[in-house]
């Protein structure tokens, strides 16, 4: 099977700093992946260079074998490329149900159209709804995100990007700032994510992506340590020199 | 009269407190005759300041450089009278709203890729060049002794610009009320939506796939349009343009009306001119030397006290009751 993103001596460096050291990557199609490595290893910055937000130094990028390296962010995310953020991006003074709808009316091309209402468009309501309910979060569509629970918000930073319908979703720490106990309910919901969605996860928690992931590629300075199955990587020393013995919080 | 914020589950459809100001206009035409010329100046100001709120309340965009598209439509309108014996108002206006739509495309797709400081004091220099021009160019706009001489002709060769002001009200009525309905439309739009999404937060934006520098260039430049129809208005309403239209301070003065009225609420460009310019022409006759500081003492207490302008006190008491009742 061939990769759905693949990623080709990807480099970026800040300077004399390389936070990207010929990264090759690939992510099978309904992949269930995840990327760890200490702070600082060069996982925000991979996951930039992959959505378009910073420019690569060199190498490429391929999205379902077509190479996305010059594409602005916008067109990557015509192509099925979404993402989360680390730190949630959403529209705070916006209703949860606006903070979808928004992303399921640019997936539509509803969006630029001027002359009927927003709240005309029932496709969109009815879609955002569906997506909404399937997360859990039906019960709180009118509420404002600033209203509401972090556990809560985080999960929506997940339903925005479902709404986009991407073939490809990068995870950038979705259970982060969640308190331990609440991390299983973003996991249940992301055990309920669509099969055929290839996922690239990036977390700290370590419970999560063991439980979560087939595969894991560990990242360390910039270059891509090891990569292999949960069990590989529990058992591989200089993961365990490098990242689990060094740090096993989260 | 809360926020009008548009969105997926904002009910559209006009509520009854919204033909109050359009009773209030049309009461007003009735009830103070001798007040018409200074009302007439207000609907056109209100016109002005609905462009801006469409920018500055649901894009985002903060500017003070908005009478460099007033100026242009008003310019336009009064050299197409004066220099070239246009003098049919339809013609003129619609003039004035091309050129101050091209002037918006052309500006805006250079000044919206930058942002915050950088794009208000590029906002600012546009206007500042255009004053300039303006003032150098006397041939066509007289300069600093302004354009004389703009000949209005009757509206559809029935209605005759009389000189209590009558038809002038009554004309610039009717065109606020076609741009009310025009933005109204849009705020409430999925395209007003993701204007709203672009101010809450840009980056997410891109992220879901929106064209936000276009998205922002076609705002600016329906909103540049429709002060450019403002600007022919004044221009037609005083039969003479003064480069005072394209003035940091008439930018800054239509800032702090709406500001005045509530920023992203539509009513707020309705209720801050009327507000300003009356008080303004109150404070201008009882204290002719002093006027400018009863309008600071304004601000000064409506940014201080009431950060969502008049329209957010009202919103404030409105809650209180509710949560007492």
């Amino acid at each position: 099977m061939s990769a759905v993103l693949e990623t080709r001596a990807l480099c970026k460096s800040f300077g004399a700093l390389t936070v990207a050291d010929k990264i090759d990557f690939k992510l099978e199609p309904g992949a269930r992946h995840a990327l760890i490595g200490p702070n600082g290893a060069g996982k925000t910055t991979f996951v930039n260079m992959l959505t378009g937000v910073l420019p690569p130094s060199s190498g490429r990028i391929m999205l379902g074998g077509e190479d996305i390296t010059a594409l602005g962010q916008a067109t990557r995310v015509k192509l099925g490329l979404g993402r989360t953020f680390q730190i949630n991006a959403l529209f705070r003074r916006l209703p949860v149900l606006d903070n979808v709808a928004l992303a399921v009316a640019e997936r539509r091309g509803v969006a630029p159209r001027m002359l009927r209402a927003a709240s005309a468009h029932a496709d969109v309501r009815a879609e955002s709804m569906e997506l909404l309910a399937t997360l859990g979060l039906a019960e709180d569509a009118s509420q404002r995100i600033l209203d509401l629970p972090y556990g809560k918000q985080r999960l929506v930073e997940i339903a925005i990007a479902l709404g986009l319908k991407p073939r490809v979703l990068l995870l950038d720490e979705p259970a982060a700032g969640v308190p331990s106990l609440e991390s299983h309910r973003i996991l249940q919901v992301l055990d309920k994510l669509p099969p055929e969605i290839a996922i690239l996860i990036i977390e700290h928690d370590m419970d999560l992506v063991f439980r979560f992931a087939q595969r894991i590629t560990v990242l360390v300075q910039g270059e891509v340590l090891v990569e292999g199955t949960p069990e590989e990587i529990g058992k591989d020393k200089r993961v365990h020199q490098v990242y689990l013995g060094e740090q096993r919080h989260g | 009269m809360s926020r009008h914020a548009g969105g997926y589950s904002a009910d559209p459809r006009i509520r009854a407190v919204e033909w109050l100001p359009w009773i209030v206009a049309v009461a007003a035409f009735f009830v103070l005759p001798e007040y018409l010329s200074l009302g007439a100046r207000i609907l056109i100001y209100i016109l002005y300041a609905l462009s801006l709120d469409l920018i500055v309340g649901y894009a985002g965009i903060v500017t003070l450089g908005h009478s460099a598209y007033f100026g242009l439509g008003a310019y336009v309108a009064g050299i197409l009278s004066a220099k070239a014996g246009i003098s049919d108002p339809m013609l003129q206006l619609a003039a004035a709203a091309v050129a101050g739509g091209l002037l918006g495309v052309v500006t805006g797709a250079i000044i919206l890729r930058t942002r915050a400081l950088t794009l208000l004091m590029l906002t600012l220099a546009i206007t500042s060049v255009l004053l300039e021009i303006a003032n150098k160019a006397s041939s066509l706009t007289g300069g600093a002794d302004g354009l004389s001489g703009v000949v209005v002709a009757p509206i559809f060769g029935m209605f005759k610009f009389d000189i209590f002001g009558k038809t002038a009200y009554l004309y610039c009525l009717v065109v606020l009320l076609a741009g009310w309905w025009l933005v109204r439309k849009l705020i409430y739009s999925p395209f007003g939506t993701s204007l709203t999404g672009v101010r809450e937060n840009s980056l997410r934006m891109h992220a879901i796939g929106a064209p936000v520098y276009w998205r922002l260039v076609l705002v600016y430049t329906l909103s540049a349009t429709i002060a450019g129809v403002a600007g022919g208005l004044i221009t037609q309403t005083n039969q003479f343009v003064g480069l005072n239209v394209l003035s940091f301070e008439s930018a800054g003065e239509l800032l702090v009306m709406l500001i005045l009225g509530g920023v992203g609420r539509i009513y707020g460009a309705f209720v801050g001119p009327v507000v300003y310019l009356i008080a303004q022409d109150m404070l201008a006759k009882q204290f002719p030397e002093y006027w400018y500081l009863g309008i600071g003492t304004m601000l000064v207490l409506v940014v201080m006290f009431a950060r969502g302008g008049i329209l957010g006190i009202f919103d404030g008491l409105l809650a209180k009751l509710r949560r007492q009742a």
